[in-house]
């Protein structure tokens, strides 16, 4: 494993506003690394300065082992950048955009091939102006592609698609990580970044607040389990203080809410309610996910 | 240069597939053409040293020609592909910045001769014009009033903030200039003191070229022009170029 991008305290600023404050990170090959955040939390400022389109005020970027701006074509021919906002020319085809980007580099994927892979074949003479959300983006991914790039650079991939269109995105991603490409993502769907990346940095205010796999980031918030049921308003009151992992219980009628954390809370809650003989119904258990992570982290939720 | 081919050859059919742009290089100077022979013949006058409107004129449809791409489609087209973000997607790529700008520079030198002999082939077929220069002279004139020109097209497009405003600069600059430095309308048919404010319109200057050599005279007849034509690439071009931006 050897890391392909390195950041260190990169500042950015607009005007009075410090759109970037001193980040630090690294992305090792063949990872999916996520940058979550809401927007104007300095997502897109980052992964525009790491491709090099925009300058930093300061701090170190190397990418591909080369410096971003003072050596752009050479990073810039084994990149594929897909811009959060880009544009072709509205009466360009599909087909002829892909032939003219692969004119850009030496060795380009054959674009019948792309083409194929993103299913556009059928697309291939409709003028850019005609394609659908979905579509578009497909295009703009195909042609982030075109240069077999080492890593692939996707801000906000799938904002604005429908969900189906948002799952064939995702699975693009997995094939990307398993033909051992590097990939770069920011979104400000949590479950997105929950599902695609191995390493997740959640970013407010321009600033880190918290950076590890998924799964490690819920868990280091120590956040509770909660079990949600019902039960016959008859039914025996559970000593629930004596069952482990249970910090505290809750019941309003026929619904009882217990929360708790530790590897024996669920068992333990089930099998109370067993011993007593008690029918529970419509038991559930909801997990925190990383929009907990945030929530806890920034004190504000994700998508207004 | 990689990749300047292909977006030579992407600009060309795009520059087709926009109706306005098509129509103002490809159409608009023979419809003029057909107006004014219309009206006034092509009978020779003593007005114009015993030829006739259309044989002066074929000169001034081609300033006309290269005006309207140096000032209608360069700061359109560049402007808004700056404003839509396409410009921001080609800098995503390894493609250098002059490759961008010499396949453009292309595509509108390309275009401006297609209109122009469009417009020769009309004169030619309707009014029986001769050509009178010597063609390489006359060709070296065309390239030398459309990167002068093209200079002030993308200076425009480099200080518009958007493509409206390239799109209304560009206009403002272009409509006065068709009318009074000879390219729309035949100079000799103006009054004097409007004659006079040509002298501050940099179309005169290419116009003036471009009726010298199609009519045989000497570049050293037209020294002030080729000058003031030098001028506008070195500097207006040179600030086009400096001040270009992306996005």
């Amino acid at each position: 494993m050897s890391t392909v991008i390195e950041v260190e305290n990169l500042q950015k600023s607009y005007g009075p506003t410090h759109a970037v404050d001193g980040l630090s990170f690294s992305v090792e090959q063949g990872e999916v690394f996520g940058m979550v955040g809401p927007n104007g939390a300095g997502k897109t400022t980052t992964i525009e300065c790491v491709e090099g389109l925009r300058r930093p005020d300061g701090g170190r970027i190397r990418v591909l082992g080369a410096d971003p701006r003072a050596e752009r074509e050479a990073m810039a021919s084994r990149i594929g950048i897909q811009l959060q906002q880009a544009n072709l020319p509205p009466r360009l085809r599909v087909g002829e955009a892909l032939d003219l980007f692969a004119g850009f580099y030496t060795r380009p994927a054959a674009p019948a091939e792309l083409l194929k892979r993103l299913g556009l074949t059928e697309k291939r003479s409709a003028p850019i102006a005609k394609l659908s959300g979905g579509q578009r983006q497909r295009l703009f991914i195909a042609l982030a592609l075109v240069n077999h790039p080492e890593l692939v650079f996707l801000d906000e991939l799938t904002t604005g698609l429908d969900p189906q269109a948002r799952r064939s995105m995702w699975d693009l991603v997995r094939e990307l990580r398993q033909e051992g490409r590097t990939v770069f993502l920011t979104t400000h769907f949590m479950e997105e970044a929950e599902r695609l990346c191995d390493r997740v940095a959640i970013l407010d205010h321009g600033k880190i607040v918290a950076l590890d796999r998924p799964e490690a980031l819920v868990r280091s918030l120590g956040v509770e389990t909660r079990i949600v049921f019902s039960q016959p308003p008859e039914a025996p009151a559970v000593p629930w203080d004596t069952v482990p992992g249970v910090h505290r219980a809750e019941t309003s009628g026929e619904r009882v809410i217990v929360e708790g954390a530790g590897e024996r809370f669920v068992s333990g809650v089930v099998l109370a309610l067993e011993a007593r003989r008690i029918p529970f119904r419509d038991l559930r258990t909801e997990q925190p996910t990383l929009e907990d992570v945030f929530l806890r982290l920034t004190g504000r939720a994700l998508r207004e | 240069m990689r990749g300047y081919t292909r977006l030579t050859s992407m600009a060309l059919r795009l520059y087709l597939r926009e109706p306005m742009a098509a129509f103002f290089t490809l159409a608009f100077p023979s419809l003029l053409l057909v107006l004014f022979g219309s009206i006034y013949g092509n009978t020779p006058t003593p007005m114009f040293g015993g030829r006739g409107t259309i044989d002066v004129s074929m000169p001034n449809y081609t300033g006309l020609i290269l005006a309207t791409v140096a000032l209608m489609n360069i700061p359109i087209t560049t402007s808004s592909y700056r404003e839509q973000g396409i410009l921001r997607r080609f800098r995503a790529t390894p493609m250098r910045p002059l490759t961008y700008l010499a396949a453009d520079v292309s595509t509108n030198l390309l275009m401006t001769l297609v209109g122009m002999l469009v417009v020769l082939a009309m004169g030619r077929l309707l009014y029986r014009v001769e050509f009178s220069g010597q063609l390489f002279s006359y060709l070296a004139a065309v390239v030398l009033g459309c990167l002068a020109m093209f200079s002030l097209g993308y200076l425009i497009a480099s200080l518009a903030t958007g493509a409206r405003m390239g799109q209304v600069v560009g206009m403002l600059i272009l409509y006065p200039m068709m009318f009074l430095s000879g390219a729309g309308f035949p100079i000799e048919l103006l009054p004097d003191s409007i004659r006079r404010i040509s002298a501050f319109l940099p179309l005169t200057y290419a116009v003036n070229l471009l009726k010298g050599m199609w009519f045989g005279e000497a570049w050293s007849a037209h020294l002030l022009d080729v000058g003031v034509l030098g001028l506008m690439i070195v500097v207006l071009g040179g600030l086009a170029v400096r001040l270009f931006r992306w996005e």
